[in-house]
């Protein structure tokens, strides 16, 4: 739309134009891969080059920042056909909404306090019934300040009616943030993404990732093809405003707003069953029947796998599961994979224990295991890996 | 062509609501409809939840026949008064949440202009005063600078309507209302000054007194802003509820706070005024 102040040559060819599209099972499960060795954030940037992404917004955040100025490269490339920075980020998340009624694909990237601001906007993203896709690098968002990395914002978006996926490395973040844009577009879904992923640990550190090749991106968006007309008047309006039912919000009927969420809520778990096939389950068992297990997501399975194998070298069998999609929560996987368990740990990267809360409400009443809520370190602190051993000989004492 | 997108399929039109085929068969679309017209056609706003007598939903009205464009025209609003009356009318009316409308209309317009590169879609913000100057404000002036191509009108009824009567930041100076309880301390935001500022391409301010001029200025902020950068109108809207204005006196009131303080003034840039100059020399069909 705006004037470039750099304008492109008339004969520019935007590199987007010369991608082939093929579909997330393609790309994610089939295509033939390269390793590199990348940080999160570049490993970010590789995905959003492979989604076919229209437009872009971003503001600055720090670790976020790094993500979206990249975004801003693969715009000047023509991998993103629209992209600026926008006021703060009420605004941007306001924006990309606005894109997104528009049937576009719509991407964004925040941390942390960025999160807090927006998210009034962030939260109604899922009843308007659009779906772009939220970056999210986990930051601090408690008094003092600080820019470290600690995932306690994730808590916020647990009731949003988001679809959360809580990504360990860098490989995640570049699998998860495709595997979110196609899955997103189902019209039995339709509803916004977030990929989180721990700030620094993931986003400023190398890690392997093994990557399909640049020429392929993902399909479009097809603004047609949603559960709700997109807003773009090709509809005709008489009386269906695609917003109609709750913007009338003094007049809707309770049972009119309940019926909403109820569809908001079931759409989140229509969509465990693609999230199921293109991240090839929603969680990851490590060690199954074991005795001890522990139950992770995000940077705290990288510590637990580590923990596992120190155990394992002791002779000792500990088990992981590892959780990929917070929402939408896969209850019944965790229940059928800890149910002889004994003992449970759930590291946390954040000081509420919010992983914690979700599976003791799941695991109650369902596995006699005593579950610990912990290890937990916050403000920035890495978990070292000695911290999971100490608290797994603790447990085993406390309940031989 | 932008009537075939409400032509219903042969064969169906019967079959569809009455109401749809009056807006087919004797609506606006496709055609530029006259003030003196009103209640000769089917209009596209034609009920809606308002106090009886407010201003503001004459303009409203008169708004909604100005369209240059209805059949693609996108409305967006926010928390407020407007709101009730806009998402009643027959064009897609997004509604966010209060004071996001510049910014979600940036996104959306960008957005439009991506998926339909040939066929412009004219994006209205449609606001309180609150909404626009308090809360909004950030958005609005951003909007502003980025030079984003839609038209902003603030239904400016000096106060907030909605919640019942407090001050906004439009209230004029020792106004006695809810949140100002010894009167407002600031004068009133000088909103034109701030558009003129932020390079606005059409600013117009307005009082509903005279329906062909409410019409006129609309039209030309949305043909402005589908080609040139974005436009602003502020039409005063008076809340006759929380001004305790006698609803057979609402039209008096307008008429003497135009004279008094809101008079009518239109701030055209260079470009626009060529734009317009084009447009309007155009032989009327
Ligand atoms: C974030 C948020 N804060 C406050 C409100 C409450 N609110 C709804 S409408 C309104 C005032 C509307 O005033 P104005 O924008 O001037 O429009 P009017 O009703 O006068 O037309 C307020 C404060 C809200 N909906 N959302
Ligand atoms: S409260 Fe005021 S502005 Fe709102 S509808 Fe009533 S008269 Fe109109």
């Amino acid at each position: 739309m705006s004037d470039a102040a750099i304008a492109k040559p008339k004969d520019w060819v935007p590199a987007g134009d010369l991608q082939t599209e093929i579909s997330a099972e393609k790309m994610l499960l089939e295509l033939p891969r390269e390793l590199q060795f990348i940080t999160g954030s570049e490993a970010a940037r590789e995905a959003i080059r492979r989604a076919n992404v229209d437009v872009a917004i971003s503001y600055p955040i720090t670790p976020q920042s790094e993500t979206m100025q990249q975004a801003g490269y693969l715009y000047d490339d023509g991998y993103i056909k629209e992209y600026y920075r926008g006021e703060e980020e009420i605004g941007v998340m306001s924006a990309i909404a606005g894109a997104s009624r528009a049937g576009v694909r719509a991407l964004t990237a925040t941390s942390g306090p960025g999160l807090m601001r927006g998210m009034e906007a962030i939260s109604s993203w899922p009843g308007a019934r659009v779906n772009p896709i939220l970056l999210n690098m986990c930051r601090v968002i408690n008094t003092p300040l600080a820019i470290q990395p600690d995932n306690i914002e994730m808590s916020f978006l647990i009731n949003t009616g988001m679809l959360m996926l809580h990504a360990e490395n860098q490989q995640d973040f570049f699998d998860y943030t495709l595997a979110a844009t196609e899955v997103v577009d189902h019209v039995d879904v339709t509803l916004p993404c977030v990929v989180s992923v721990d700030g620094f640990f993931v986003t400023h550190a190398r890690g392997p990732v093994s990557l399909p090749s640049e020429k392929y991106k993902l399909t479009k968006r097809d603004g047609w093809k949603n559960c709700v007309p997109a807003m773009d008047n090709e509809n005709p309006p008489a009386r269906i405003s695609r917003d109609a039912p709750i913007q009338k919000s003094n007049f809707i009927s309770y049972h009119m707003h309940a019926s909403w969420q109820q569809e908001v809520f079931a759409a989140v778990e229509r969509s465990g069953k693609y999230f199921e096939k293109l991240l090839q389950g929603r969680i990851e068992v490590v060690n199954p029947g074991a005795e001890d297990f522990i139950i992770a997501s995000g940077s705290a399975v990288s510590q637990a796998r580590e923990a596992v194998r120190q155990e394992g070298e002791q002779g000792r069998t500990v088990g992981l599961v590892k959780v990929k999609t917070i929402r939408p929560w896969p209850g019944q996987q965790i229940i059928a994979a800890v149910k002889d368990a004994k003992r449970i740990l759930i590291p946390e990267f954040n000081q509420a224990g919010w992983l914690h809360k979700e599976v003791c409400s799941t695991l109650y009443g369902e596995c006699k295991a005593k579950i610990f809520g912990g290890p937990r370190v916050y403000g920035g602190m890495t978990m070292p890996t000695e911290m999971v051993l100490e608290w797994l000989a603790q447990a085993r004492k406390d309940y031989p | 062509m932008s009537l075939d997108t409400i032509k219903p399929s042969p064969g169906f039109l019967e079959h569809l609501p009455v109401e749809y085929q009056d807006l087919v068969n004797h609506g606006q679309y496709g055609k530029q409809m006259k003030a003196t017209d009103m209640g000769k056609f089917k209009e596209l706003i034609e009920e809606h939840p308002m106090c009886a007598g407010c201003a503001m939903t004459l303009f409203i009205r008169l708004a909604f026949i100005a369209l240059p464009c209805p059949e693609h025209s996108i409305m967006v609003g926010t928390a407020g008064c407007g709101r009730l009356a806009i998402s009643q009318g027959n064009v897609p009316f997004i509604y966010g949440n209060y004071g996001d409308t510049n910014s979600t209309a940036s996104g959306l317009k960008r957005a439009l202009e991506i998926r339909f590169p040939n066929q412009k879609k004219d994006v209205i913000v449609m606001a309180g005063d609150g909404g626009l100057i308090d809360i909004g404000f950030q958005g609005l002036m951003h909007s502003w600078f980025r030079r984003e191509k839609f038209t902003t009108i603030m239904l400016d009824n000096e106060v907030y309507g909605n919640t019942g009567g407090q001050e906004s930041g439009m209230t004029v100076q020792g106004k006695v209302l809810k949140m100002a309880p010894r009167g407002k301390v600031n004068e009133k935001t000088d909103a034109m000054g701030l558009a003129k500022v932020a390079g606005v391409d059409y600013i117009a301010r307005i009082v509903p007194t005279n329906p062909a001029r409410v019409m006129r200025t609309i039209r030309r902020a949305i043909l402005v802003a589908r080609e040139i950068g974005s436009t602003y109108i502020q039409a005063y809207t008076s809340c006759n509820i929380e001004y305790s204005i006698p609803t057979p006196e609402v039209m008096k009131d307008a008429f003497d706070i135009e004279k008094e303080r809101y008079g009518f003034e239109e701030i055209i840039s260079d470009r626009a005024k060529e734009f317009l100059a084009e447009v309007e020399k155009k032989p009327k069909k």
